[in-house]
């Protein structure tokens, strides 16, 4: 089975590509973005895509319990936040509250990245970057929800695409068992490389 | 001041405007390409695949961090930058 940092390279690699989408439409706006119909579905579906793949990740990575629930949590509400965006997308859903739903999963993500942490800041890069992450999420939540309010919002969108770039670089800076800033604590174990 | 005038110098600001969010659209793909290049010089010990002897299959297949930046950046380019610049230029 790979190891656990290689997960968060996947997913930091989607990650990566949702920040390209998000700066591209922001860059060119959306009358030009909507010109080719499969384009307005591009953000929500990977978002969607990557949120039914944190299952097998739920299922196969049983380290904890906490964990187990977490990355279930993940999924569930990464899979709700791309539905209500797909469903904007596709016009079935009109009232803009539903871009609320991107910002109750980053403040579920970034809750669950903090409580199912178990050890303090320093105790290796992995827990220092579920910390960061989970903040990282919680802050970056205002993001979203000021597009709710103002949609055309340029701070905004350009926060947003900030907050998935420190997300896909966070998760590419992990490590199953490495140091961070010097500190490595005995209980952690050998680095691999 | 006259329309004639006007007229003309909006359409060329529209069109500067526009070719600048062309380049930029770009210019992503590729800029995320040569941050995965660097990463890759920074740190070789990232690719697995340059040292494959005694690795497993995980670390040969998934290990492969930087690449994955390289090849995000080569699929939102070719996927998504160039249609785009396309639609932009019509």
């Amino acid at each position: 089975m790979p190891r656990a940092e290689m997960v968060h390279w996947w997913f930091a690699g989607g990650f990566l590509m949702l920040t390209l989408i998000a700066v591209a439409r922001l860059v060119v706006g959306e009358e030009v973005w909507v010109m080719r119909p499969w384009r307005r579905y591009l953000l929500p579906g990977l978002m969607f895509l990557m949120g039914v793949l944190l299952w097998p990740v739920m299922t196969f990575y049983t380290n904890s319990t906490i964990h187990m629930i977490a990355h279930g949590s993940w999924a569930q509400v990464l899979m709700l936040a791309g539905g209500a965006e797909l469903g904007l997308a596709s016009g079935k859903l009109h009232a803009r509250w539903w871009r609320l739903c991107t910002a109750f999963a980053m403040l579920v993500s970034g809750g669950a990245f903090i409580v199912h942490e178990q050890q303090h800041w320093l105790f290796s890069r992995a827990a220092f970057l579920h910390h960061t992450l989970g903040w990282t999420l919680l802050l970056g939540a205002v993001f979203p929800i000021l597009q709710a309010f103002r949609p055309r919002s340029l701070t905004a969108a350009l926060g947003f695409a900030s907050v998935l770039l420190l997300i896909a670089v966070q998760l590419f800076a992990d490590r199953d068992t490495a140091a961070i800033f010097g500190h490595l604590s005995q209980y952690a174990g050998a680095p691999h490389r | 001041m006259s329309a004639e005038i006007a007229h003309p110098l909006r359409e060329r600001a529209h069109a500067e405007a526009r070719s600048l969010r062309v380049r930029v659209v770009l210019a992503l793909g590729p800029l995320a390409m040569v941050a995965g290049f660097a990463w890759a010089l920074a740190q070789p010990y990232r690719i697995t695949l340059l040292h494959p002897f005694g690795e497993g299959f995980w670390w040969l297949v998934g290990g492969e961090s930087p690449l994955y930046v390289v090849l995000a950046g080569l699929v939102f380019w070719r996927v998504v930058a160039i249609p785009l610049s396309e639609d932009l230029q019509r």
